[in-house]
């Protein structure tokens, strides 16, 4: 059978120095698309899969900004108030923070949260493993949706768990009379802890969210991208948890 | 509608009202702003009428009582700052050009950017319903101070009107927060290749600083009037003072009082920034069209952007100002004093470059210009008395007079909206293809300017004569102010004046959209990218390239260059395409 074909081009330009050597770099034969392979030099909204990837971390970072801003404020009153006292002519300086009692359950909460965050992070990280994902780009099967799968739901069953326990933190705090109008201390903690638990519903949403859209969404991009961002939401608000933790425990005294 | 001819009507509804494109979104914003600054001019028209008129009912209405005339002040307030001020610079503004500035053909996040226009509308939606809920709108003033925010009997309005007002402001600050954070996208990650910072339009730098400073300003605001709202129904103690007496009647003791003081250091931390966002992007197309109208480039281009950055880090840090005379620590003034004067710094920067622009350039009056001119001119007449008002001991006695009204309607209010008109004018040919007409346009500065000052200028001498604000009335049985009526009798005529103004500006929009000359393709000769042909343009320069004298008939050098051959466009075409699919 006799072998017939056609030359490239650039087979025929480049120049055989003779002695081996590496291939000339600057005349590479491209993929096709021409000869600017370079994605960044396109305009923008075509440069590749990562493009849209980085617009939504950016935009989850935007909104992470502010909200870290909103809880420094939550966080402000913390400062503000214990040093808010009044003097009493009998018994000299009367401050009005009374500790209380941290329910001790919200030391396993803050474990579950902890826990949570390890199964995001291994989730997410799945989601970028790249002989997977060249799979899924590919059409071979979805395995990092596969292996990613359990984890993400592991994550919100922990998820769903710390907010039972949650709950659970301020149905004993109701039993021993502590609620949200008791007193300047119970305010705060309540303030924070609701707003947190909002917050870490609103992350639930977005973690079932990116676990049915890993099934439904059709592009790999998109789906790395709900997790993506689910999962940096989900690892902020466990940072805010921790320093909110740290200073309930830190101020009954 | 059924039957076979409604089925186009859906993508329709979609694409027109629904839409993700940031040109329309920015008429559905200018919309929103217009109906806002209609109703709050109205609103301050009934102020004007009832300070020199107190005993002369309104038609359909009656008399005004005094808690009416505080509900109009609190809404006039309200809709000028957020639905006006902040909406039309910070939010219609950006979504008409900043795209095209950057040269992207949309935002980044469109959806995202999308949903903040509706969530604005329903803010503004839940603010009006106040006026129709039992006892009507609140009287607290736009900056809501406790105890009046708190308790329900503490007036008229202060029931479901003020759960309105509070509920309206969280819904704006998301939805100013989501299109901030779109602004901020897109401004990082959408430049055209070429178009490096260095590069940027002025207004590109003014909206991502109070795009940042949004983003800080307002979720220091949700988080208060969420804590406010917990105050009021679920019995938390945040800001309730103990001890409070309304009417004769101990109001809900708390087991252990909170501090209204806290409540104005975390507004005034949002409420100065957002005098910021107000008037930054104004103080970036004053740049631009000082730059295209004198043909001449901003100077230091550099010290502009960091005066910019300055002034919206340092505005972080002056908020302390507004509260003086509040009980505040002295030397805690002192030092808000200090930082209220480092701002002037930055701010006299711009103030002196645009003043070094106006006296080395050939100045082609046309009314865009005339408006950025007018910008200035308040901005500095507002400004000058910024620093007077910050020192704490001449502020205890300016405190709550008319003093301060003048120094902010200058300022911030005035300045802020011939910002605005001076947009309008230079961007109208971008939607609709036509300019606007000259004539009316000059008309319309020129009485506006005069009627301006007449309005807000005597309110200084009001204020240091001692006048308070809030005050429903100036006569009744204490005489202290009577001297002051023929003062106030011009105020309103100059008010009244002012108002009839705008409605040749309204004419003039409406007549032109049909009537006005074709404006061609770049009616400025400006430089910058959204008067660019093609989108997706080459990026080769920067700005202000303007006064360039090489013989050939531009004196300018825009930033886009076209494209040596049909190819490029073509190419580009097809990118778009694509982008539009995604």
């Amino acid at each position: 059978m006799p072998a017939t074909f056609t030359r490239h081009q650039v087979e025929i330009e480049r120049k055989d120095t003779g002695y081996g050597g590496k291939p000339p770099l600057d005349r590479r034969p491209t993929g096709g698309g021409g000869g600017d392979d370079n994605w960044d030099s396109r305009p923008s909204g075509r440069r590749g899969p990562r493009e849209l990837l980085i617009r939504y971390r950016l935009a989850v970072l935007s909104v992470l900004t502010a909200d870290f801003v909103f809880f420094a404020v939550l966080i402000s009153v913390f400062f503000v108030r214990p040093s808010d006292g009044h003097i009493s002519p009998s018994q000299g300086y009367v401050s009005d923070w009374h500790p209380l009692l941290v329910p001790p359950i919200l030391w396993i909460n803050t474990a579950i949260l902890l826990l949570s965050t390890v199964t995001a992070e291994i989730a997410r990280r799945q989601l970028f493993h790249e002989i997977d994902i060249m799979e899924e780009w590919l059409g071979l099967g979805r395995p990092a949706v596969r292996r990613a799968a359990p984890w993400l739901a592991a994550t919100v069953v922990l998820g769903g768990l710390f907010l039972t326990g949650q709950c659970l933190a301020w149905h004993q705090l109701v039993q021993q009379g502590l609620t949200i109008s008791t007193n300047p201390n119970s305010n705060f903690f309540y303030l924070v802890t609701v707003a947190h638990g909002v917050h870490l519903l609103l992350g639930l949403g977005a973690l079932v969210f990116a676990l049915i859209a890993m099934f439904r969404l059709k592009r790999v991009e998109f789906r790395q991208i709900a997790v993506d961002c689910s999962t940096w939401y989900w690892h902020a608000m466990g940072v805010f948890w921790g320093f909110i933790f740290v200073l309930l425990i830190a101020s009954q005294r | 509608m059924s039957g076979p001819g409604s089925f186009p009507s859906r993508p329709t509804l979609r694409r027109g009202v629904f839409t993700t494109d940031p040109r329309r979104l920015a008429v559905l914003y200018l919309l929103l702003g217009l109906a806002a600054v209609i109703l709050g001019t109205l609103l301050s028209l009934v102020i004007r009428i009832h300070r020199i008129w107190p005993a002369s009912p309104f038609p359909l209405y009656g008399l005004l009582k005094p808690e009416d005339y505080l509900a109009v002040v609190t809404l006039h307030g309200t809709l000028m700052i957020f639905f006006v001020l902040t909406v039309v610079p910070q939010q219609a503004f950006p979504n008409l050009v900043l795209p095209a500035q950057i040269g992207a053909s949309r935002m980044a996040l469109p959806r995202l950017n999308a949903a903040a226009f509706w969530i604005t509308l329903a803010s503004l939606l839940v603010l009006l319903a106040a006026f129709f809920v039992p006892e009507g709108a609140p009287i607290a003033g736009w900056t809501s101070y406790p105890p009046l925010s708190i308790f329900a009997a503490a007036g008229p309005g202060q029931g479901a009107g003020m759960d309105c007002w509070l509920v309206a402001v969280l819904i704006f600050c998301i939805g100013a927060m989501a299109s901030a954070a779109s602004f901020l996208a897109t401004i990082v990650l959408r430049r055209a290749p070429g178009m490096t910072f260095s590069r940027l339009p002025l207004t590109v730098w003014s909206w991502m600083v109070s795009s940042a400073l949004t983003l800080i300003a307002f979720s220091v605001l949700l988080a208060a009037a969420g804590m406010l709202l917990a105050d009021r129904h679920f019995g938390t103690s945040f800001f309730v003072p103990g001890g409070e007496v309304i009417n004769g009647v101990l109001q809900h003791e708390p087991a252990s009082p909170g501090s209204p003081m806290l409540w104005l250091h975390l507004f005034w931390f949002f409420g100065h920034p957002e005098v910021y966002i107000s008037i930054l992007p104004g103080m970036g197309l004053a740049s631009s069209l000082l730059a295209n109208f004198t043909r001449r480039s901003v100077p230091a281009y550099p010290l502009m952007v960091i005066a910019t950055l300055a002034i919206g880090v340092f505005g972080l840090g002056v908020w302390g100002h507004h509260i003086f005379v509040s009980g505040m620590n002295p030397y805690a003034g002192t030092a808000f004093g200090l930082t209220t004067m480092a701002i002037a710094v930055p701010s006299s920067a711009e103030v002196l470059t645009w003043l070094a622009m106006l006296f080395r350039g050939k100045i082609r009056a046309t009314t865009p210009m005339l408006f950025a001119i007018g910008f200035i001119s308040f901005f500095i007449a507002g400004g000058l008395t910024g620093p007077i008002l910050a020192q704490p001991a001449l502020d205890s006695y300016l405190h709550n007079t008319f003093f301060v009204v003048a120094h902010f309607h200058l300022v911030m209010a005035m300045a802020g909206v011939f910002s605005i008109f001076a947009g309008i004018y230079y961007w109208y040919p971008l939607l609709t293809g036509r300019r606007m007409n000259e004539t009316l346009g000059k008309l319309h500065f020129w009485i506006s300017l005069i009627a301006a000052y007449g309005t807000f200028f005597p309110m200084h001498l009001a204020g240091l004569a001692g006048e308070p604000r809030h005050y429903a009335q100036l006569t009744g049985p204490v005489e202290s102010f009577v001297s002051l009526i023929p003062v106030e009798r011009g105020i309103t005529w100059s008010a009244l004046t002012l108002a009839a103004a705008q409605l040749i500006f309204l004419c003039n929009v409406f007549i032109s959209i049909r009537r006005g000359n074709p404006a061609g393709e770049n009616p400025w000769l400006a430089t910058t990218l959204e008067w660019s042909p093609i989108q997706h343009p080459t990026i080769s320069d920067g700005p202000y390239v303007y006064g360039i004298a090489d013989g050939t008939q531009k004196d300018y050098l825009p930033q886009w260059t076209l494209p040596p051959s049909n190819e490029t466009e073509q190419r580009s075409r097809k990118w778009d395409a694509a982008t539009e699919q995604e």
